[in-house]
């Protein structure tokens, strides 16, 4: 059984992997559809707690991400197991692509398929950030500060780890030392 | 030797590097110039190749320094070396997380960084959409406003919004259908123009 379960967040992972095309973003749709809405493994809110922590952390954001879920579900194998199964797609497919094909990028169709895809894959983040959107933007200040740090981070160059840590600092400060207002 | 090497340096790189795949790049160079294991112009053919493919640009690059400098054994150590920092470290957090979860300066910390982090997907998003439903570049050089719009681009992004958001059959496709649907129509279209 244990064995069973720990091999079920190896292939669910590997798939994730394997679906996400572009940058750790790009795994949320992937990861809402697989891991929130059918596996029921873990909450939006989580998936939002997860990826933030795993922005100012050392490490590849997805697979980090992937680990907490997979501590939270079975300990530290399944951090292990999680880890693991994110990278064994790339793994097999750029070792493929390194062995085969060097210029594998610059063949027509490939671009051509990925100009598509990169258009799927606005539209998904767009949902996802709908769904996001609930479980975290949830009073106004909440919205204030939403759309002081999606400004910040379009048009100034600072680090996402500034902005996690700076409105943790924010949300402990209000939340801990304003009283206890809703 | 070489594929301890390969393990440690990533290591290193998994280690250091905070804020996502691109955050390795400039590790990847200074590993270029102290090693010689690769060059320059081939990290540049792996981000091309990243972008194209599935998974993590850090675990792409890894995987491929890793094979062209020692075969699959090197792809393997060096993909592992840069995903055990970041996993040793979540089980660490978890283990301190799990005991103050409802801490109320713990409850306070996320309550302030959920929306962040939503904004921060937000602006990672925007940035694709600028690159994939608008010329910017073609608008800069003519000065034609219309020209901004990548028309094949923008149709493409309100059909899939209307299959996802309106259309009650296809609202719970799985993403990797439509992502291979718009593969299939990038094609057909030509959509990068080549």
């Amino acid at each position: 059984m244990y064995m069973k379960e720990l091999w079920e967040i190896y292939i669910t992972f590997a798939k994730v992997g394997a679906m996400t095309f572009g940058g750790g973003y790009a795994m949320l749709p992937i990861l809402q559809k697989e891991v929130v809405e059918q596996k029921q493994w873990a909450t939006e809110a989580e998936i939002l707690d997860y990826y933030a922590l795993s922005q100012c952390m050392p490490g590849i954001i997805m697979v980090n991400t992937l680990a907490f879920i997979g501590k939270k579900r079975k300990g530290v194998p399944g951090a292990i197991v999680g880890g693991l199964g994110a990278v064994l797609p790339p793994l097999i497919i750029i070792t493929a692509i390194a062995a085969l094909l060097t210029a594998f990028a610059d063949v027509p169709a490939v671009q051509n398929a990925f100009a598509g895809i990169r258009v799927c894959v606005c539209v998904l983040i767009f949902n996802s950030i709908l769904k996001l959107w609930k479980s975290s933007v949830v009073d106004k200040i909440c919205l204030a500060l939403f759309a002081v740090v999606t400004v910040l981070s379009l048009v100034a160059d600072i680090s996402p780890v500034i902005f996690i840590l700076g409105s943790a600092a924010i949300g402990i400060a209000i939340k801990c030392l304003g009283g206890k207002k809703k | 030797m070489i594929i301890l090497q390969l393990f440690f340096e990533f290591f290193k790189i998994g280690l250091f590097s905070v804020g996502g795949g691109m955050a390795t790049l400039p590790f990847l160079y200074d590993l270029s110039d102290k090693t010689q294991w690769f060059t320059h112009a081939q990290i540049a053919d792996m981000l091309a190749v990243s972008e194209s493919t599935p998974g993590p640009i850090g675990i792409n690059m890894a995987t491929y320094v890793g094979y062209t400098t020692a075969g699959i054994p090197g792809s393997l150590a060096a993909t592992i070396g840069v995903i055990v920092p970041g996993i040793a470290l979540v089980i660490l957090i978890t283990a301190i997380l799990d005991k103050f979860r409802h801490n109320p300066y713990v409850e306070g910390a996320f309550y302030g960084l959920r929306p962040a982090s939503t904004a921060l997907i937000t602006s990672a998003g925007i940035l694709v959409a600028k690159i994939s439903l608008f010329h910017v570049d073609r608008y800069q050089a003519t000065g034609v406003f219309s020209s901004i719009f990548d028309w094949k681009a923008l149709a493409l992004a309100a059909v899939l919004l209307i299959l996802t958001q309106g259309v009650k059959a296809t609202k719970n496709l799985h993403p990797v259908i439509l992502i291979a649907a718009s593969a299939v129509v990038g094609i057909v279209f030509s959509f990068a123009g080549v």
